[in-house]
């Protein structure tokens, strides 16, 4: 970050990034539609299952592939697992720029750590997971992981309790995160903000409800947002708690629902679409991340874009950051969740 | 807020809970041991895992069954290079997203048990400092060659030549594999199995569909050639009846 300060005061900023770009877009138009989808686990590193989600999607319009229902429930529960992920660490990362160093993070790791034994069960891989096809998975969950994700999901709760015991109502955070980084509902919504960022500012924004991809209309949740035109780096921090309440509600739903099936569908040896272009997006625990592919009729994507969250929020820092304190410029690049993979791509 | 600094106190207490809990509850030590390990042979730490010789490339082992890390290659019972199963067709190569598998195809055919003759990989190198692990290699084969290993202690001083796998250090047996992916190697010999057998399945219904439409075509040749010379006697009749009426009686029969 380029900051001007006026004493301790910021003037400007400006976010320097760029020095993670790793060709990703360009890249992708000289592989198969299928070698890309390892690529995308690199993007937000934090939560590949969504990445690879929101590519799948994207795909499987141009070409129409029906998902086979188990598939669907399995996307289903390893996407919101990525979001307990993502909040859990984001939570943690946010107190340790606050200068809680080390414990809340650590405490969060240690959750994420059950989590990610889970995707390294199912997939291989405890980060990288490269777990979904377009048409389903790429293998079935491994015997009893379903009994040992309900466990996990299970006692998630009670760590978050404790966890909100902890955080949520000490003074310190408290006195440096309310007012901090306010964010008006119209800025937010002209600035092309998406995901918990933007429901702090108070805007009922949510892809799972609007556009119902997957079988997320079969999920009985709700979507938390504030309902003062704040803002302010608290309310994204509570938003995030609120949140993974609310994945452990569709987690325990989906648990529930599913049934033994094929996971993946009849989708041909070789993706070859025909001339044609879609946008397919989902709500990743950071925003709105969309892909947009043309095809020309050749194995390979003609154009591929994707459209990251973290880089469109983060947009706004200068906005969020001018007449505060410069400490706080810390905090709130925080409170907006980004991850440079995605930024940079 | 009742009392300035409750919030404070609140922490510290859940703070000091985790605290001892760390030294009781086994709940709050869980990154210490791999507590869902189903395979209660391997390593419940790290440091304390079997070494042995031979079977791999440097004394290491495996996480956990599920893990996956590097490519390797897998060979069926015998020599290692006369039951390779990569017959390198070089797909793995064109679909590796970083490019990282070099294959030089050799120049003459190998003679397999239980199959044709098949070329074989005379270079197969696979650069593991470019590999990203993704798996896609072992998608595409259409031979079940190529499979994900969980070898992960490959620290070398050499980064170029130590970091560059040669087909020598990739091929490891069908047993190894099985030992390290127990669920994955038997659904995926059940799937080769399958795929045999249906193959085979198909091979004798073509056969007999071969067969039958031999015999079918034999028939409809036998029938054809009885009734052409059936016409052909009815013509040679016809014939004989135009020009030897004596033998008509005869020639209609």
């Amino acid at each position: 970050m380029d900051v001007k300060l006026d004493g301790e005061t910021v003037v400007d900023l400006k976010p320097v990034f760029g020095y993670l770009h790793r060709n990703h877009e360009k890249i992708a138009e000289n592989i198969s539609y299928l070698a890309s989808m390892p690529f995308t686990d690199r993007l937000d590193y934090f939560n590949s299952m969504t990445n690879n989600w929101a590519y799948a999607i994207a795909a499987e319009k141009l070409v129409e592939i029906e998902v086979p229902e188990r598939a669907e429930y399995l996307r289903v529960i390893m996407a919101e697992l990525t979001r307990l992920v993502n909040h859990i660490s984001l939570v943690g990362f946010f107190v340790n720029d606050l200068g809680a160093l080390g414990t809340p993070l650590l405490y969060a790791f240690r959750e994420r750590e059950k989590i990610l034994d889970l995707f390294e069960q199912a997939s291989g891989a405890r980060m990288m997971c490269n777990y979904l096809r377009f048409g389903g998975l790429r293998c079935d969950v491994p015997e009893g992981w379903l009994d040992r994700t309900r466990d996990v999901v299970d006692r998630f709760p009670k760590f978050l309790d404790e966890y909100e015991q902890l955080l949520c109502e000490n003074e310190i955070i408290l006195s440096r995160t309310q007012g901090v980084g306010n964010l008006s509902r119209d800025l937010a919504v002209s600035a092309g903000i998406t995901g918990p960022m933007l429901r702090a500012s108070g805007v009922n924004y949510d892809i799972r409800k609007v556009d119902q991809y997957g079988i997320y209309n079969r999920f009985k949740f709700r979507v938390p947002y504030s309902e003062d035109n704040v803002g302010d780096c608290y309310d994204r921090f509570m938003i995030r708690m609120l949140e993974m309440r609310e994945s452990i509600e569709i987690l325990k739903q989906a648990l529930d629902g599913i049934e033994e099936g094929p996971v993946m569908g009849n989708a041909g040896k070789v993706f070859k679409p025909k001339p044609a272009e879609a946008y397919g997006r989902i709500e990743a625990p950071k925003g709105e991340l969309g892909f947009y592919l043309v095809a020309d009729g050749t194995p390979k994507p003609y154009r591929f874009r994707v459209r990251p969250p973290s880089f469109i929020n983060l947009t706004v820092l200068r906005d969020m950051c001018i007449g505060q304190q410069v400490a706080d410029a810390v905090i709130i690049l925080g409170s907006i969740d980004i991850v440079l993979g995605e930024v940079d791509r | 807020m009742s009392l300035l600094g409750a919030g404070i106190l609140k922490g510290m207490a859940v703070t000091l809970k985790n605290f001892i809990g760390s030294y009781f509850d086994k709940e709050r030590l869980n990154t210490l041991e791999y507590i869902w390990q189903t395979d209660k042979s391997l390593p419940k730490r790290a440091g304390d895992y079997p070494k042995e010789e031979g079977e791999q490339l440097r004394p290491t082992t495996t996480v956990t069954n599920y893990s996956r890390n590097f490519p390797m290659l897998l060979h069926d019972d015998g020599e290692p290079m006369d039951t390779i199963r990569c017959v390198a067709c070089q797909i793995c190569e064109r679909e590796c997203p970083p490019q990282c598998i070099y294959i030089e195809k050799s120049g003459d055919k190998k003679e397999r048990p239980g199959s044709k003759p098949q070329f074989y990989p005379a270079t197969f190198d696979i650069d593991v400092s470019v590999c990203m692990s993704c798996q896609i290699c072992v998608e595409v084969c259409p031979f079940d060659a190529i499979v994900m290993n969980s070898q992960f202690e490959l620290s070398t001083p050499d980064r170029f030549n130590g970091l560059l796998l040669k087909r020598g250090d990739l091929l490891k047996s069908n047993q190894y594999y099985h030992k390290i992916h127990p669920e994955e190697a038997a659904s995926r010999d059940k799937r080769i199995a399958d795929d045999k057998a249906a193959k085979e399945a198909k091979k004798k219904a073509a056969e007999a569909a071969k067969e039958a439409k031999k015999k079918a075509a034999e028939a409809k040749a036998k029938s054809e050639a009885e009734a052409n010379s059936k016409e052909e006697s009815k013509d040679t009749s016809d014939t004989s009846q135009v020009f030897t009426q004596p033998n008509k009686e005869e020639g209609t029969e």
